[in-house]
């Protein structure tokens, strides 16, 4: 569906990215609204998942998080952070491929957890880490 | 001030092993909507919502985003079974319809 998005004309491309984006998860002011809006169960187990955060930033508009899945069958990480104004930040789906790791910077609002949310088949898992937050990086 | 968004990406792919690492960093404002600007005016929302890769032509990785991912967006991800001189192409588009993209062959460490 993506790479034929490629074929569409600007106005089609909009609509296509529309019904792509999940817009209940991710502005859902709170984690269960996001967790609700990308299916993923509230309760989930915790998983071989590592992130790697710093334990203090000084700014929270710039937090580099990078997370690796060692579950078989990895289909999907979302990071979410629960304190921020809109919690879901980003859900990454490999293909073709593409390992079930990613490296990107998130905003953080506060001192918070730091969750990944693991799809693999019909589970799901979950790893957490905590970042001391210095100054509120979500204005 | 220039407010006129330069949409390039910088991207380098590089094999090592069997692992191609691909790294890219976008110029991109990533407002959230609730920032104000000087003049105490609210900067309306303008993000990246969504990132595509392929290798090939072949789709690897579409991301997702909302407002929580960082000004000048940073992105690393891996691919294994790529080879040097297989082009690793990104599109990304946001919440306005502005879009951008970039590619790139993969080389040897």
């Amino acid at each position: 569906m993506v790479s034929a998005m490629l074929l569409m004309p600007a106005y089609s491309v909009a609509a296509a990215i529309a019904s792509l984006w999940n817009k209940q998860a991710f502005e859902s002011k709170d984690l269960e609204g996001a967790m609700q809006g990308m299916q993923f169960p509230l309760e989930t187990p915790v998983g071989d998942i590592q992130i790697t955060a710093p334990d203090r930033a000084e700014n929270g508009a710039v937090v580099q998080v990078e997370v690796t899945s060692r579950i078989p069958n990895t289909e999907s990480i979302a990071i979410l952070v629960s304190k921020n104004p809109t919690p879901l930040i980003a859900n990454f789906l490999f293909s073709n491929g593409a390992q079930p790791f990613v490296v990107t910077r998130i905003k953080m609002a506060e001192t918070d957890d730091v969750q990944a949310i693991i799809k693999a088949g019909d589970q799901y898992f979950k790893a957490s880490k905590r970042v001391e937050v210095l100054a509120d990086g979500c204005n | 001030m220039d407010m006129k968004i330069a949409n390039d990406i910088k991207m380098r792919a590089v094999l090592k092993g069997d692992i191609t690492e691909v790294k890219m960093l976008m110029t991109h404002p990533m407002e959230t909507g609730r920032r104000k600007n000087d003049l105490d005016e609210t900067v309306p929302a303008h993000f990246i919502q969504l990132l595509t890769a392929t290798l090939n032509g072949k789709p690897v990785l579409e991301a997702q985003w909302g407002t929580g991912i960082s000004k000048n967006p940073y992105l690393t991800f891996h691919l294994l079974g790529a080879k040097a001189g297989d082009t690793v192409a990104v599109t990304w588009h946001d919440n306005l319809g502005e879009s951008g993209n970039a590619e790139i062959k993969i080389v040897a460490a």
